[in-house]
């Protein structure tokens, strides 16, 4: 494997800091979001009381309409960054089918190779998507927090009761997507070093 | 208010303590969790004050945001009868077979800062002029149904009794041992009705007969059935579940 290094970190110390504040921001809606949804399941099955954040109904709408403003800061925060920086035009440049196609066979051989500070097609079409999750999560949350006033955001995702379908559904999604990153994250441990402390980017191998 | 009828059994006043130090425990339950200990780790799991008052700061700041948010202009959306959901779901603080009938020559008592304090039968609430709606009732906990309504609207009932409009807010009690309030904007607002009827029928005891509260604009909880007692004030009058920890603003 091509072990050459660049000069700029693997992550900025701005992306380190922001995804930490989301992990959190994310656990604190995720975990207090179970708890919510046990008051009134939709679906045939609750979440096990020992996951919920909040003890009760009250305490967890109050993590939730809390950790709302961390979630939306640091989401805005990331945006802008990412922007700004040339970070999303760099590293989530949309990947053609093909190369999807080729990443995701090779990684379903565990023949993908990983370099730090670059992102595979499957990589950027899976990162891409959680973003695009979390912004689809946070609409459906301001909608289901607000369908009279914000009744608008309601309308565009169907009014109510289909809003909160909508925002269990890409719960699910987000969680799902969480369980496949922290999996490639214990099959490749120093990723969770680069995004902690600053590890050189490595640079990408001919292919 | 006046009148001995109003005159509650305990006061809010006296039970707030209690009231606090258990809406205190609810939140520190997060402490047994998984999610509670995720998401505390560092703070010591014995004792959250610093957690529950940063919760309680936040629930204040969304209150806030709320009022900011809320137009008594806009209007919640209506549905044709065809949309009302049957059958509809009861729901208290309590289970149905303990409803309570309405009390003997029944009466709303009118307090606070009120031109009028006299006391309003139901005959006399019936000859004010009355609104229909159907609009969507969404609970706290993630349900929501379609209903029908009718009765006096909130704000010709308080420029009736010469309510200070400028008043913060309006506590509404409850012969049923409920209690709410919410802010004047909201209560101004056209569709919050003291409704009379549901489904175009006098309201049922479970349905919160004789006369319960309406208010679209809100979650569910805010609109207390079984009234029997209306209040205008400046001094925050907090409700059952407010002081449970519910968001006092509640709005949709």
């Amino acid at each position: 494997m091509d072990r050459r290094e660049t000069g700029r970190p693997a992550h900025p110390i701005a992306i380190r800091v922001m995804h930490w504040i989301g992990v959190y921001a994310m656990g604190c809606m995720i975990f207090s979001g179970w708890e919510i949804y046990n008051a009134s399941p939709s679906l045939p099955f609750l979440f096990p009381a020992w996951t919920g954040l909040g003890g009760w109904l009250g305490g967890a709408l109050a993590w939730h309409l809390s950790a709302l403003w961390l979630l939306f800061a640091d989401g805005i925060a990331y945006l802008v960054y990412g922007f700004a920086s040339g970070h999303f035009r760099r590293d989530l440049k949309p990947p053609r089918p093909a190369e999807v196609g080729r990443d995701f066979v090779a990684a379903l051989r565990f023949r993908l190779k990983h370099h730090m500070g670059q992102y595979n097609a499957v990589q950027r079409v899976l990162y891409a998507g959680v973003i695009i999750a979390v912004i689809l999560q946070v609409m459906t949350g301001l909608a289901i927090w607000k369908p009279v006033q914000l009744w608008w955001l309601a309308g565009l995702f169907g009014g109510y009761p289909i809003a909160r379908h909508i925002h269990l559904a890409t719960m699910f999604g987000i969680v799902a997507f969480v369980l496949v990153h922290v999996a490639l994250v214990a099959i490749h441990p120093s990723t969770l070093k680069s995004m902690i402390v600053t590890v050189p980017a490595e640079i990408e191998e001919n292919r | 208010m006046s009148g001995q009828r109003n005159k509650p059994a305990v006061s809010l006043a006296e039970i707030k303590p209690e009231l606090e130090r258990l809406s205190r425990r609810r939140f520190l339950r997060s402490a047994l969790s998984l999610g509670g200990l995720t998401m505390l780790t560092g703070c010591d799991l014995s004792t959250h004050s610093g957690v529950d008052s940063a919760l309680e700061t936040m629930l204040r700041f969304d209150d806030r945001v709320q009022a900011a948010l809320f137009s008594r202009q806009r209007l919640a959306e209506t549905y044709p009868a065809s949309a009302i959901t049957r059958p509809f779901r009861f729901n208290a603080y309590y289970a149905e077979w303990q409803v309570r009938p309405t009390p003997d020559n029944w009466v709303l008592s009118v307090g606070g800062l009120v031109a009028d304090r006299r006391s309003w039968t139901l005959q006399a609430l019936m000859a004010l002029p009355q609104q229909e709606q159907i609009t969507r009732h969404i609970c706290i906990e993630g349900w929501s149904q379609i209903g029908q309504w009718s009765g006096v609207p909130l704000g010709t009932f308080l420029r009736r009794v010469g309510a200070d409009l400028s008043a913060r807010y309006v506590y509404f009690k409850c012969f049923d041992g409920y209690s709410t309030s919410i802010d004047m904007a909201s209560a101004l607002q056209p569709q919050a009705i003291l409704a009379l009827d549901f489904e175009e029928k006098p309201l049922a005891p479970q349905w919160g007969a004789p006369l319960r509260l309406r208010i679209p604009t809100k979650l569910g909880f805010k609109s207390a059935k079984n009234l029997e007692a209306i209040e205008v004030t400046n001094k925050y009058p907090g409700g059952y579940w407010e002081n449970q920890g519910y968001d006092w603003f509640a709005g949709v």
